[in-house]
């Protein structure tokens, strides 16, 4: 479904603050994988899936989504194909539009947009339901602006937001990190049952290692710009933390595990 | 106060024609988030094109059309500046306003100002037409007030539907939260385009309207437009935020802004006397106050719990 093929990414090439972030980057994901994505501080984890994203372009590379070669697409284009949920909970709604609007948004994500109303009384009934989902009471609050909802509340929104029009890839990064540990549980539940009930590819970061192990049916660590570690299928399922943290040093060919790694 | 009474009717006039043009400054400065500076341009291009159409001979309907395209094409281009460019939206606007100083002279044939005789056209508002009603040999349909009060609402009634349609819902998007709009597919570059391009449209067609009204089209006419604008955006949101919700109603508080602005101008030209040239540095002072009130308010209120907690 996806597919990174040697990409590299330096920024601020030529200046003292130079900073190669992908370096020879490859991974290939097949349709219904959710891999879970950890590495230290600077290990290349969110430029990858920016990368992905198309936020910047890369050096050098190639990167496919369901076949289709997205290397050259600006970021708006590729966002037919990706739902992306982000760290920072303001960053994926709209604060000063409705929880309706935001879900209209969302709902024509890949589609051209006309001059058609935005909301009609059958998307309302369906924003009603698949707010139900959520779990969070929010399906009352249809009209109420984004702005007044807590921080897992608009995380959840934004999640389904990312999902409302099915992507044929769903990147989440560190999307539960901001959260206080309850509602990061909570948010990471919604997203376990959302990803099961449309069986969608997703690759998703997270600092915490158990987290990391216990969602999804593959994991990756990361190491400055590429893939150190790839453990799937029955192997991922026998993993524990410290077995993770043996890997990794093993790999790097180093104990600066604890430097590198934030632990949770 | 006499004055001040007598002055009314077309201190109201003349703020409704501007209201139009802060409906379509509020298009960018509160919905695009852009301080679109090519308003002190667009605003003289949109007098110069109608004024020189009209004296050409054309219809006024089609002068005031023209009149909003050429609009359209000034916010193209500093659309154009920003997007294509890369050059940042305030510095892309000066830039734009800049050209448009030559270019409204050449459409004015290198003149600084062009009348525009009531007597020898068919106008759509115009000064002499308020007397006229005053006077009771025109009807009450011609009067300025009840014109542009009808183009007010149309502009607000076209402006509350696209802004709910998708398309314009996704501008509205592009302004509150560009990351989150391209992520879900926006093209955020195109909508700032399109949104400055109505913007000066609007912009351009009030223009249009105010140099009919006043019977000319000067090279200086937008001069301090942005500016205006804003007092209008600000004093509409000052007196109305509490009982206008509804995005029609917000609109319609831009325009009573513009009114009220020019009402107080009025007052304080015939009532206390003030030259009118120190209007300018008089409407500069109190839009920078009422735009620092609530930077002042937030850092204030930033202060107080950690005071609180020195206590």
């Amino acid at each position: 479904m996806l597919k990174i093929e040697n990409v590299w990414k330096t920024f601020n090439p030529g200046t003292v603050n130079e900073k190669v972030a992908l370096q020879c980057l490859s991974l290939t994901m097949n349709e219904g994988d959710f891999v879970t994505v950890i590495g230290g501080n600077g290990a290349g984890k969110s430029t990858m899936l920016n990368a992905i994203a198309g936020v910047f372009p890369v050096d050098s590379g190639k990167i496919t989504i369901g076949g289709v070669d997205v290397t050259n697409l600006p970021e708006y284009k590729r966002a037919k194909y990706i739902g992306r949920v982000f760290q920072d909970p303001m960053m994926g709604t709209a604060a000063t539009m409705q929880i309706e609007e935001n879900l209209a948004l969302a709902a024509r994500r890949g589609q051209s947009r006309t001059l058609v109303p935005g909301i009609t009384k059958a998307d309302r009934e369906n924003y009603r339901e698949q707010l139900k989902i959520l779990d969070l009471g929010l399906e009352n609050r249809l009209t109420a602006k984004v702005g007044l909802l807590s921080g897992g509340q608009r995380q959840a929104l934004t999640l389904l937001m990312a999902t409302l029009q099915q992507p044929k890839l769903l990147l989440l990064d560190e999307h539960t990190a901001a959260l206080d540990p309850k509602t990061a549980a909570k948010v990471l539940s919604a997203t376990q049952r959302i990803v099961e009930k449309s069986h969608l590819t997703t690759l998703m970061i997270t600092h915490n290692m158990r987290d990391a192990i216990n969602y999804g049916n593959r994991l990756i660590m990361m190491c400055e710009g590429h893939i150190l570690v790839d453990v799937a299928g029955e192997e991922k399922k026998k993993l524990t933390v410290e077995h993770l943290l043996d890997l990794f040093s093993e790999a790097s060919g180093s104990d600066e595990v604890s430097d590198k790694m934030v632990l949770s | 106060m006499a004055n001040f009474w007598s002055a009314l009717p077309g201190a109201v006039s003349q703020g409704l024609i501007w209201g139009i043009m802060a409906i379509g400054v509020y298009i960018t400065y509160k919905l695009l988030d852009i301080a679109d500076l090519t308003v002190d341009g667009s605003f003289a291009t949109g007098g110069a094109v109608c004024v020189v159409m009209v004296t050409a001979g054309y219809s006024v309907w089609v002068a005031m059309l023209c009149a909003a395209l050429a609009g359209l094409l000034t916010g193209l281009a500093t659309g154009f500046f920003h997007t294509k460019c890369g050059i940042p939206a305030i510095l892309s606007g000066i830039l734009t306003q800049l050209g448009l100083w030559s270019v409204n002279l050449a459409i004015m044939d290198m003149k600084a100002n062009i009348a525009l005789n009531v007597n020898n056209y068919k106008l759509l508002v115009s000064l002499r037409y308020l007397q006229d009603v005053q006077k009771g040999t025109r009807p009450f349909i011609q009067h300025p007030i009840f014109v542009v009060g009808v183009a007010t609402v149309l502009t607000i009634a076209v402006l509350y539907w696209f802004f709910g349609t998708e398309l314009g819902c996704s501008i509205r998007a592009t302004g509150a939260n560009a990351h989150m709009a391209r992520a879900q597919g926006i093209n955020t570059n195109f909508n700032k385009v399109l949104g400055l391009a109505i913007s000066n449209g609007l912009v351009a067609l009030s223009a249009a309207m105010l140099s009919q009204y006043n019977g000319y089209a000067d090279i200086n006419m937008g001069r301090g437009a942005i500016v205006i604008g804003l007092a209008a955006i600000i004093i509409g949101e000052g007196l109305f935020s509490k009982i206008f919700h509804n995005f029609a109603l917000k609109l319609l508080a831009v325009s009573l802004g513009a009114i009220v602005y020019y009402l107080v101008i009025q007052f304080v030209i015939s009532t206390l006397k003030i030259n009118t040239n120190y209007m300018k540095l008089i409407s500069a002072l109190i839009v920078a106050l009422f735009l620092a009130v609530p930077y002042w308010r937030e850092t204030a209120s930033r202060r107080k719990p950690k005071e609180a907690r020195h206590a």
